[in-house]
């Protein structure tokens, strides 16, 4: 055992000893608490242990467990508190609810995901993207778009909502509008401030090259601006989940997520919220991801992606 | 260098403004004459260009308000309204502004705890950064009608539920940029740091929060417009009575576009208000502190 494994040993054994007692004394007074505890406890020295222990497997592992933790603590609470399921329910009946009606879940996320925020999502990055290209060629332009649109993206975009919603009628087409002004200005901000990415030297050696305006555009520029390009895109990956579900709240047929959340709650169906609640989730993580993915695959060159 | 840049970028942010006004007014015309024309042939008069023009931008419930009715609307509901007025834009302002400040004021605070725990404790940063970072790709915005719901029925309601929506949205760019920025001093500092036989604790107060400063300011900007943001859907789906959100839904309820707008308006103001007030608070330590 090395000096530090020791030390870390000793320390945890007064950690240890200190919550048992703690424990057995919570533990006359009321079950659950010292319940509680002693899942927290547990799920922390695990990860406590395997942090100080092999970095990788850690890495992966630890917030795997941390979660198993929460969810832990949180069923126990509402079994051990009998919290009524009106208010919260239990990872495991929101877990049954969520198998029961994946036909209901898929027809939200269909309506909601598919149709909404993503077409959404591709129409507002797309046309960001080629105007911020557009706008790179005259700096008049840049200089008085920039602060506009820097102002823009911190606004609450989502408050155009019910006017898209007038503009556009209830179907998905009002909801990928909100969707296409909710990203529309950090991506074209990103893009804007990505093409400018490439120092001066490299646009001499292209010059040298003889490279015309389109030749270190598509060879030069764009590729230094990826990295930003992709931040954008990230941003804006919540953003059209957020958008498209909010949009909903104003007026949706009688499908999608935000519409279902709305009514469920009403009902007091709250297992169901908290199973699209878990689809949105689940879509935000992945849609998420595949940014992620395709940035590293893409920028791989950067320095933030080597390690 | 800082003025003249200003200065500079002047004219061409002028240029784009009225660009855009001159966009709206004329988008007015276009999406106001279908109702303007159907107007006018029940009531038997022919539009010339014109009258056209001029009763697109008077409409009462115009399916774009030109800017100058909406600055009409704003100019009625702040000024010429008392302050404790239902109807005074102020008063919902006031609403919405006191949970967007509770919900920073907490989502800071537990940001800056978490970036704490984090730099100092290793299991903290291996198991927790990573739910920090999930946590954002849940839409909370979503299940914000849900949240306001149960903490009503457990008694909790008013300000609270609101605020912690706002909570939840600006403790995010707190917990990454305090991170980032409690990491910022290099190994060399560091060093000099131990060669003093400084404790922990000296090293967080003398040398990791000083660092720290510019990325704080940095994430409390956009905390701040997080923070407004989720107040406002905050109020939405609980069909609550006062706020700018609640006008946001009434005006959507009855068709009241110049009274969205008007809310949309205040909303950004106030957002532009408020990140400009932490940009000045943040020119101004950063320069006591020899930073800026």
């Amino acid at each position: 055992m090395r000096y530090e494994d020791t030390f870390w040993f000793l320390n945890n054994l007064k950690f240890v000893a200190v919550s048992l007692a703690a424990l057995i004394g919570v533990g006359f007074v009321n079950g659950t608490i010292a319940l509680l505890l002693a899942i927290w406890v547990v799920g922390w020295m695990l990860n406590s242990w395997l942090t100080h222990g092999v970095p990788r497997v850690a890495r992966f592992l630890s917030p795997v467990i941390f979660g198993v933790t929460i969810l832990l603590l949180w069923e126990t609470a509402v079994d051990g508190f009998e919290i009524s399921e009106v208010l919260l329910p239990a990872p495991s009946v929101i877990a049954a609810r969520f198998v029961t009606s994946l036909d209901i879940l898929w027809i939200d996320f269909v309506q909601t995901v598919i149709k909404g925020a993503l077409s959404g999502y591709v129409m507002g990055c797309g046309a960001a993207f080629l105007i911020a290209i557009a706008i790179d060629r005259y700096p008049f332009l840049q200089r008085g778009l920039l602060p506009v649109g820097n102002f823009v993206a911190a606004l609450p975009v989502i408050g155009m909502a019910p006017i898209l919603v007038m503009w556009f009628g209830f179907d998905w087409q009002s909801k990928a509008a909100v969707v296409v002004v909710m990203v529309f200005f950090p991506m074209l901000v990103n893009t804007v401030q990505g093409l400018q990415a490439s120092d001066a030297m490299q646009r001499d050696l292209m010059c040298t090259y003889g490279a015309g305006y389109w030749d270190s555009l598509i060879k030069l520029r764009l590729p230094a601006a990826m990295p930003f390009v992709f931040n954008g895109l990230k941003i804006g990956t919540t953003l059209a989940l957020i958008g498209a579900i909010v949009a909903e709240f104003f007026g949706s047929p009688v499908k999608g997520m935000g519409f279902r959340i709305s009514t469920s709650v009403g009902q007091l169906a709250l297992d169901l919220v908290w199973a699209e609640i878990v689809v949105a989730a689940l879509a935000g993580s992945a849609f998420y991801g595949v940014m992620a993915w395709a940035e590293k695959t893409v920028t791989f060159w950067h320095p933030s992606q080597r390690n | 260098m800082g003025e003249q840049r200003l200065s500079r970028s002047v004219l061409p942010v002028l240029t784009v403004v009225g660009f855009l006004l001159v966009a709206w007014y004329g988008a007015a015309i276009w999406l106001n004459a279908p109702w303007a024309y159907d107007k006018a042939t029940r009531s038997g008069v022919e539009h010339t260009a014109a009258t056209l023009v001029a009763d697109t931008w008077s409409q009462e419930k115009p399916k774009l308000p030109a800017p100058h009715q909406v600055g009409q609307e704003l100019w009625k509901t702040t000024v010429e309204k008392k302050i404790t007025s239902k109807r005074s834009l102020i008063y919902h302002s006031w609403v919405t502004l006191s949970a967007t400040f509770l919900g920073f004021v907490l989502g800071t605070g537990l940001g800056v705890l978490l970036a704490i725990g984090i730099v100092f404790n290793r299991t903290m940063d291996m198991s927790v950064m990573p739910w920090v970072i999930a946590s954002q790709t849940i839409p909370i915005l979503a299940i914000a009608p849900m949240i306001i719901v149960v903490l009503n029925a457990v008694g909790i309601s008013g300000l609270l539920p609101k605020a912690m929506i706002s909570m939840y949205l600006s403790f995010f760019p707190v917990v990454v940029g305090m991170v980032k920025g409690l990491r910022s001093p290099d190994q060399m500092q560091l060093d000099q740091m131990r060669t003093w036989h400084a404790s922990a604790a000296q090293t967080f107060w003398k040398l990791r929060l000083p660092a720290s400063m510019p990325y704080f300011f940095t994430s409390l900007k956009i905390a701040m417009a997080a923070s407004l943001v989720g107040a406002i859907v905050g109020e939405l789906p609980t069909g609550a009575v006062a706020g700018l959100g609640a006008r946001l839904l009434a005006g959507s309820y009855y068709g009241q576009t110049i009274q969205i707008w008007s809310a949309l308006i205040m909303a950004a103001a106030l957002a532009a208000a408020l990140v400009g007030i932490i940009g000045m608070v943040q020119r101004i330590t950063l320069k006591r502190m020899g930073m800026a």
